[in-house]
């Protein structure tokens, strides 16, 4: 249970931390970067680090390369959504989230079986 | 244009807001443990790179720059969805580092746990702000070329419509 409030506590802060970034910087596209920012993975893999050793940690950064591509085009699909259909975001970004499993867990499947 | 900060921009988001991605951030990262837990590092992993906060942070930047717009008294629904979406394209040159970060870890997690995050942030850094300015400059090239100031528009307009220009691009 304590580990699970620590994952909470970090995970929150570093995600608030990156979002007061992408608020404060201009142009929007290059605030936009923190929106990428790895944040939840700091938090995550810190406690990985300290509970299951290096080896694990290591395999969680593979995978994180296949979710990062999923993201890329997760973002490319939520800014078509609201610049060519003109959808409101939240319709746009939670349409998006089929995109990032498919690629995900697709890409996962192909790569590591 | 440069990149500036802003710090105004703090003033428009209320309490209640930080406290919504506090409270997402903080679930985000509890799950992404849980289903490590459950599923084993491998798919773990992918949730490491989920658009958790993405749906809040979105509709925060829509909702801020329609609000904006509607104080200065024009309708700001199209300018809402136009600055999400260039958040989002700046997200997607940010997973580029993103991958970056989680190929250093994958390579550097058996030597130091504090040496690989370190080099995997820095590589985040690096690799996001690269490509962002790439992006940038092809922009900027593409707008003295073929943009509405480029000197091909300018032939192209009769000559008391076009718009004047002081210098060409060399």
């Amino acid at each position: 249970m304590t580990e699970y409030v620590i994952r909470f506590c970090l995970g929150g802060f570093a995600v608030s931390a990156f979002a007061v970034l992408g608020d404060l910087f201009r142009p929007k596209s290059f605030a936009g970067l923190f929106g990428a920012a790895p944040s939840v993975a700091v938090a995550t893999l810190a406690m990985a680090f300290w509970n299951q050793g290096a080896a694990y940690a290591a395999l969680e950064g593979r995978s994180m390369m296949i979710g990062s591509l999923a993201l890329c085009l997760y973002s490319v699909a939520v800014c078509q959504l609201m610049k060519r259909y003109e959808l409101p975001a939240l319709v746009a970004t939670v349409l998006s989230l089929t995109v990032w499993t498919l690629i995900a867990l697709g890409g996962k499947w192909l790569l590591f079986g | 244009m440069n990149v500036r900060i802003k710090l105004s921009a703090l003033r428009e988001t209320r309490w209640h807001e930080y406290l919504t991605r506090f409270v997402f951030g903080g679930l985000a990262t509890v799950c992404a443990g849980a289903i490590a837990s459950l599923s084993g590092p491998e798919i773990g992993g992918l949730f490491l790179a989920f658009p958790a906060v993405f749906c809040a942070s979105a509709t925060l930047i829509e909702k801020h720059e329609r609000e904006r717009k509607e104080k200065a008294g024009v309708r700001g629904t199209r300018r809402g969805k136009e600055a999400a979406a260039l958040d989002a394209a700046g997200a997607a040159l940010g997973s580029f580092g993103l991958l970056a970060f989680g190929a250093a870890i994958w390579l550097l997690a058996g030597y130091s746990s504090w040496l690989a995050i370190l080099v995997a942030s820095a590589a985040w850094c690096v690799v996001s702000l690269l490509l962002w300015s790439i992006r940038r400059r092809i922009w900027a090239w593409r707008q003295l070329n073929f943009g509405p100031w480029s000197a091909a528009a300018q032939a192209s307009f009769p000559k008391s419509k076009a718009p004047r220009i002081e210098a060409g691009p060399d």
